[in-house]
């Protein structure tokens, strides 16, 4: 469904107006073990609920901020600059 | 006549035991596929349990599309394989199934998008898929309501023409599974939702239920775009994410086209049904979500793109959209077999937009998994361990109405 992103710098906007970024998900240190690369390329929690991750107002201000979104309702209640 | 009053109930609620040898979590099409092809192997102790309505998820939301020219040389033959069991699907269920193959048609608009179509055909005719490219003329005998596009962007510079594509009324699938798993043994419990597992150390031993834990020898997971929330009862991420996809469909017009039309360059894929209603599909959304409700913006998408290839549907109204939940795998392939470190379980998962096509052969080789504990050849390629190896599938040329996620 269609929803309002609050951009910490434009105020609330439509979502088309936004890229999805993925959930957050740290990059390993380059010392890391091949299961961690492959935990951090792939693997995904996918949650069905709150979820923090990144967007990217694209035709706005074109930064990258931090959301937390319930991915069963789309509702963000939370938004901050990384 | 009095068959016309069905004396026999499709299938028959029974009481929910404590133990079984396989527990099937979800009761869609490639849950109930798998019952069914188990009670044939001769496991007939098997519970399939839903925690909502029999077909209720993805199933009950595929735009039906059934078709095997996909691009490489895992997924071809595995799609094959399907579209040959849902060929005699009707007879071997009893089962009136509609199945029509209309044959389908992938529009190439670019000179890469051709390329891509050309790779698809060359693959699928040493692979035994009747598929080939045909051109502009030809594509506008098939379907003389479309619009070539000539001397517009995005011209139809080709298609991948293949003949035994078509559509089938998927949730008498589901339903006819149901019936044939039921008949066999097998027993269906709507309304019982898994809400975690019963572990003894690495192994699954069974599966609890609001109404009490059910002990099971083999438990089975194809809940498609729910795959994560059942993996994370176990403490594992696996590669999934899901994204909603919408279609809609129009009011019923007469009969102007019998062919399935997709074009990844437009994003929009589009047939008649034998109502006469003209379904539309379309991308997954750009985010993920584990919501149902459907967009104006997409409606709005996918009215554009589908006037761009058939003008004629302009003044026609959109009756109905929706949604359904897509599980996308990073290769666009799926995922089956077990979770690294864990016995007893199975997974069935990464159906994205084609997991409905997979039912019958997804079902026949999960079952073949169960009974027998080796992988079966034909899905050899589609174990979770192919992403700590590095040997995906890719399947994305395939996939138009996935390649956005």
């Amino acid at each position: 469904m269609a929803f309002l992103i609050p951009c910490p710098n434009c105020g609330e906007r439509g979502v088309t107006e936004f890229r999805f970024g993925g959930e957050v998900n740290p990059r390993p240190a380059p010392s890391a073990s091949s299961d961690e690369w492959t935990s951090y390329f792939y693997r995904r929690g996918n949650t069905s609920g709150l979820q923090t991750e990144w967007w990217y107002h694209r035709y706005g201000c074109r930064k990258w901020f931090l959301a937390k979104r319930d991915t069963t309702t789309n509702q963000v209640t939370e938004t901050r600059w990384p | 006549m009095m068959q016309l009053f069905r004396k026999d109930r499709m299938w028959t609620p029974r009481p929910l035991k404590s133990r079984y040898d396989v527990v099937i979590i979800g009761a869609g099409v490639h849950g109930l596929a798998t019952a069914y092809y188990l009670t044939k192997l001769g496991i007939t102790d098997i519970a399939v349990l839903d925690k909502s309505y029999i077909g209720a998820g993805a199933s009950a939301r595929s735009t039906a599309i059934l078709r095997a020219n996909y691009i490489t040389a895992e997924g071809i033959p595995f799609f094959r394989e399907s579209l040959k069991l849902y060929e005699t699907l009707s007879q071997d269920l009893d089962f009136n199934l509609m199945f029509d193959q209309m044959g389908r048609l992938d529009l190439g608009h670019t000179d890469s998008a051709v390329y891509g179509l050309r790779v698809r055909a060359e693959f699928n005719q040493m692979l035994g898929v009747d598929s080939s490219i045909i051109g502009p003329d030809e594509i506008k005998d098939l379907v003389p309501a479309i619009n070539l596009r000539t001397g517009q962007t995005l011209p139809i510079m080709a298609a991948l023409y293949h003949p035994p594509a078509g559509t089938i009324r998927h949730d008498a699938v589901v339903w006819a599974y149901g019936r044939g798993a039921d008949h066999g043994g097998a027993q269906i419990h709507p309304f019982t939702e898994v809400t975690g597992f019963l572990r003894d150390g690495n192994r699954v031993t069974g599966v609890q239920t609001p109404v009490g834990p059910i002990h099971a020898g083999t438990v089975l997971s194809a809940t498609a775009g729910w795959s994560s929330t059942i993996a994370a009862m176990l403490g594992i991420k696996i590669p999934i994410v899901t994204h909603p996809l919408q279609a809609m469909v129009t009011e019923p017009l007469k009969p102007f086209i019998d062919k399935t039309l997709s074009s990844a360059n437009l994003h929009v894929y589009v047939y008649q049904t034998d109502r006469g209603e003209v379904v539309i599909g379309g991308g997954v959304d750009p985010y993920p979500s584990y919501s149902h409700r459907s967009t104006l913006h997409q409606m709005q998408d996918l009215a554009a793109h589908v006037l761009e290839m058939l003008p004629c549907l302009r003044e026609v109204k959109v009756m109905r959209q929706w949604t359904g939940l897509c599980d996308m795998s990073p290769d666009y392939a799926p995922i089956m077999g077990p979770l690294d470190g864990i016995e007893g379980f199975y997974m069935t998962a990464g159906w994205g937009t084609w997991g409905f096509k997979a039912g019958p052969i997804g079902g026949k080789s999960m079952a073949e998994f169960i009974v027998t504990g080796k992988t079966p050849d034909l899905i050899k390629h589609f174990g979770l361990d192919r992403f700590r190896t590095g040997r995906l599938v890719n399947e994305r040329a395939a996939a138009p109405a996935a390649a956005i996620h």
